[in-house]
């Protein structure tokens, strides 16, 4: 494969199956580019969440059965048994679909990951808070009040903490699965506009909770179904002339 | 007319269920209040401050009972020593590492049934192990040791219940913000469990707190003119105090026998009080 440097992630022949049967992703070839927003979608049990989760190795290696092929990032490969995992979940932040708060304050749950890593400076966390709830669009809301319980925020802004908390650690890549998917409309056009905004830093992957969603923010789309990857192209592209009948089928809603 | 002859009919039949079950869960309540009023009208006379603060006179017929509130304070103290590290640490093995195998199946059996095994069994255990295998002779160590053993069931399995009742996704969040697995333990998970790993402390210990049997032949000792002064000392102690002079001494004068009574069940309801307060203290405190 020719190396372009403007790939942030190179997926090859990736292949994983889990114990139970469940899911499975089957000889995946992608190339995410940096500093876009790549959405992955489909129907439920292709294999999004999976592929999302061995971006930052999160799989639990009891769950998986097999798992074959490469994920470079930067032209290094993570799935290499001497990757530093703990290095590479800095790297590669991830959003989960619920927001889980940690139980303590909202300045807390934005230092906790530069804590564990060893950062102690009062100014250096403090900077922090401000730029990722910044980032984020969260701080003008929560600035009087960072020591309250994070768990006191509403949902909506629950999820732009947790993006703000992944945000703290200065990642490259985001990780996105369904962050919108609890949230009503005026918080999901929040999170998506700071999506926009952060694209210009990061290299953001989502997967979106709608068809819609995909259509609206991607700027690559990749088309999953049953384990397969059947279509990525430009987003444009993808969701007004789609080359696959599957695909076509899908965002036109014929079946999903 | 029929109609509303059932639906009086059904109200009546919920209102008379439903009264019967308050009458039960009342019940439960009974006995406690009973037995603290009863203990409290027998020995409430004999309570006084010779009686909290000095030692036994004639043959345990007068005088105080100092020396076996201390030795059980002692005793109690020392359980906690070794129970509460070793039982907190299988708790967060289990809970936290374990894999799902036929070694972890065994550890978790033997605790079940740790906890079942009578304390008099556990009594002779602790004489042969600590009192003349390891030569500690009968003293506060090996009495300490052998409730440990007793406590360390009810403290793993509360614990680690504790632990387990921390949602899953606090620790997947935390190793996704690049925390390694112990530094998500000791940050998130067990500060969150923390509250009902001391419940379950609390809990174990204040069954050790009122054994007689484990320290019967590992500790315990009859009469004391002395308090202990190291941990190879023999030690007086509440419930065995208690059960000497209500059936070893005659002419015993029933109000030192409630007053003992007495002191023991305010030592153990007032440890359960305490470890009610740091969990509502706690649960206030994290308001989340």
């Amino acid at each position: 494969m020719e190396t372009n440097l403007n790939d942030k992630i190179v997926i090859e022949n990736f292949s994983l199956q889990y114990v139970d049967g469940t899911e499975s992703l089957r000889n995946i070839n992608l190339r995410i580019p940096r500093n876009a927003i790549t959405v992955i979608f489909g129907p439920a049990g292709g294999g999004k969440s999976t592929l999302l989760r061995c971006l930052n190795r999160l799989n639990d290696p009891a769950d998986v059965k097999t798992m074959n092929g490469r994920i470079l990032i930067e032209n290094e490969n993570i799935l290499d048994p001497k990757t530093d995992i703990i290095r590479l979940r800095r790297k590669v932040g991830m959003v989960f679909a619920r927001p889980v708060v940690l139980p303590m304050s909202i300045r807390s749950n934005i230092t906790y990951g530069l804590e564990v890593m060893g950062e102690k400076r009062r100014s250096k966390l403090n900077e922090a808070v401000e730029r990722s709830l910044k980032q984020a669009a969260l701080w003008e809301e929560v600035r009087a009040r960072l020591d309250e319980p994070g768990v006191a925020l509403s949902g909506g802004q629950q999820q732009r903490l947790c993006l703000a908390r992944s945000l703290a650690l200065e990642p490259e890549i985001i990780l996105l699965d369904e962050p919108t998917s609890g949230l009503d409309p005026i918080s999901t056009g929040k999170v998506e506009a700071s999506l926009q905004e952060l694209k210009k830093t990061y290299t953001i992957i989502l997967v979106p909770h709608s068809v819609q969603q995909a259509a609206r923010t991607a700027d690559f789309a990749a088309f999953f179904l049953q384990g397969e990857l059947v279509e990525f192209s430009e987003g444009k592209t993808l969701f007004t002339a789609p080359s696959d009948k599957r695909t076509e089928d899908y965002v036109t809603g014929r079946f999903g | 007319m029929l109609k509303k002859f059932f639906s009086m009919n059904r109200n009546f039949t919920q209102r008379l269920g439903f009264g019967l079950l308050t009458l039960m869960a009342a019940m439960t309540v009974l006995p406690i209040v009973a037995v603290v009023i009863y203990i409290i009208s027998q020995g409430g006379s004999a309570i006084s401050l010779e009686f909290l603060t000095g030692f036994p006179r004639d043959g345990m017929r007068q005088g105080g009972i100092m020396p076996a509130i201390v030795g059980t304070f002692y005793l109690t103290v020392g359980t906690a020593f070794f129970s509460v590290p070793l039982g907190v640490a299988a708790a967060i093995y289990l809970s936290e590492y374990a894999p799902d195998n036929w070694l972890t199946r065994i550890i978790r059996i033997a605790i079940i049934n740790l906890s079942g095994i009578p304390s008099v069994v556990y009594g002779l255990f602790g004489l042969g192990l600590f009192v003349l295998f390891l030569k500690f002779g009968t003293s506060i160590l090996s009495a300490s040791l052998t409730l440990s053993i007793m406590t360390l069931p009810v403290i793993i399995s509360t614990a680690e219940e504790a632990l387990r009742a921390v949602p899953q996704s606090f620790r997947t969040v935390s190793i996704s913000l690049g925390a390694t697995r112990w530094q998500t333990i000791r940050r998130i998970v067990v500060p969150e469990a923390l509250p009902g790993i001391i419940t379950g402390v609390i809990l174990g210990l204040e069954r050790a707190a009122g054994e007689t049997a484990p320290i019967l032949f590992t500790g315990a000792s009859f009469f004391l003119p002395r308090l202990p002064n190291s941990v190879f000392d023999a030690t007086m102690a509440l419930p065995y105090h208690l059960f000497v002079i209500s059936t070893q001494v005659p002419e015993m004068p029933f109000q030192i026998q409630y007053g003992t009574a007495l002191v023991l069940i305010a030592f153990v309801l007032g440890m359960n009080l305490i470890a009610t307060v740091i969990r509502s203290r706690a649960r206030a405190r994290r308001q989340w």
